[in-house]
């Protein structure tokens, strides 16, 4: 962890700022569509993002079907479906 | 490079604590509290007050959106002068909630010192009383964490499974509130919390590594008031249990009030649901409070303990680590005579 890399992470919260409310709960990851039928996990995926684990993330978020449900029962009000946007869009690059 | 480890501990006071009993623990876990002061009084020789004018936190009301933050912190303060007139300065609830509610409290005044004077004057307007902010604000896992290695030579059992020899399987599970808001709160912070596993790891256990560790018990305060949204509280509960059960665990180990009524209790549901447990032989996973299994661990009687009150309940683990009970005092009253047993459940095996 003292090895990771936390400018992506910086990147991340200064594009979507109610992620600094996440407290990793897990509750999105529990009701996700997607993780009902494949490996897809937020939770898992954010964590590893914030540790600079990044190797995997982008084709494990392209099961993500931007359906929003894990904003429905976020209980701090997370824009979920745009922080999956924007690791997209920073793993591309 | 930023040193992140370095962070990952925390102050907690020696001895001369408040103690505030939490609003549901004494429901559901009803020894737990009575088990604690026992511990820090006769084992560890600890000052810690219990006075009976305490409150509630507002805790559950406030992650409700029911109680107003100015209600809430004045609330607190209340609680904060009630340990100044006793004379004590570390203050120790026994609730994962209260304890982030205090921390939040604490660090709105640090931010913004208005704010504390505001809860000064809505003191004194609602009750003529005046507080000091504390010394020190742990939680009473902290304190077991703190003197596990103290506690560990008057213990009669270890965690060890005494018919295989081997370190019996635990899962911790720590409340959300206590360091996932705050994470240097926390004995190792949010994602890498010690507290309970050190507790295992001390007293001859092993702590099982798997992959929704961190995950949320469900007991989300907004996923449950409202019936309607209990399935999102049952997912989560769902989710954690389908990724510990194929590490077999021999219980699971909480400090959270919430956690621990949760994962007990939502077994019960899952199983009527679904006609599913977490076990082979479908009896569940034990689910223990850490005043219950370092009670246990000291030679503390299972029924003063309270565990017949669990929804999962305990014998076969208690035969595992030799811990001896009488089953025929399982179900007595204070008085010794004996209460009617509650009704079984039809999927989850008692």
């Amino acid at each position: 962890m003292d090895a990771a890399d936390s400018a992506r992470r910086a990147q991340l919260l200064a594009s979507v700022p109610s992620y600094r409310l996440c407290i990793g709960c897990g509750a999105c990851s529990a009701t996700c569509s997607a993780g009902q039928f494949t490996q897809f996990n937020i939770r898992r995926i954010h964590t590893a993002f914030n540790c600079g684990q990044t190797d995997t993330l982008a084709e494990q978020l392209d099961s993500c079907m931007l359906c929003g449900k894990c904003m429905l029962v976020c209980p701090r009000g997370v824009n979920l479906r745009s922080l999956i946007i924007r690791m997209r869009q920073l793993l591309a690059n | 490079m930023k040193r992140y480890w370095n962070e990952y501990q925390k102050e907690i006071a020696d001895d001369r604590y408040f103690y505030e009993r939490s609003c549901i623990r004494q429901t559901f876990f009803p020894g737990s509290e009575a088990a604690f002061l026992k511990i820090l009084r006769e084992e560890l020789g600890k000052d810690i007050c219990d006075n009976p004018h305490q409150h509630t936190c507002t805790g559950i009301g406030y992650h409700s959106d029911v109680v107003p933050f100015d209600t809430t912190m004045t609330v607190v303060a209340r609680l904060f002068s009630l340990m100044k007139e006793c004379g004590y300065s570390n203050y120790v609830p026994s609730c994962v909630t209260s304890f982030g509610v205090f921390t939040e409290v604490m660090a709105k005044w640090a931010e913004n010192p208005a704010l504390k004077e505001k809860a000064r004057q809505y003191l004194w307007e609602a009750c003529r009383r005046e507080f000091e902010v504390p010394d020190n604000i742990v939680h009473p896992s902290d304190i077991i964490y703190k003197f596990r290695f103290d506690l560990k030579p008057r213990m009669r059992y270890q965690l060890v499974n005494r018919f295989t020899g081997k370190p019996l399987r635990v899962v911790e599970h720590i409340g959300c509130h206590y360091a996932k808001i705050f994470p240097e709160q926390g004995i190792g912070k949010a994602e890498f919390p010690y507290v309970l596993a050190g507790m295992i790891e001390a007293w001859g256990g092993e702590v099982i590594d798997y992959p929704e560790r961190r995950h949320c018990c469900g007991f989300g305060f907004r996923q449950y008031l409202v019936r309607e949204n209990r399935g999102y509280s049952i997912a989560n509960t769902k989710k954690k249990f389908e990724s510990m059960e194929p590490y077999e665990p021999d219980f699971i180990l909480t400090n959270c009030p919430g956690c621990n009524m949760f994962l007990d209790k939502w077994q019960y549901t899952i199983a009527e649901m679904e006609r599913k447990t977490y076990d082979r032989d479908g009896y569940g996973i034990p689910v223990l409070t850490y005043e219950e299994l370092t009670g246990l661990l000291l030679g503390y009687d299972p029924w003063t303990l309270g565990l017949q009150m669990h929804q999962v309940q305990a014998e076969r683990l208690l035969d595992k680590i030799g811990i001896a009970y009488n089953p025929r005092e399982k179900y007595a009253g204070s008085n010794g005579r004996m209460l009617n047993p509650p009704a079984k459940p039809e999927c989850l095996l008692v």
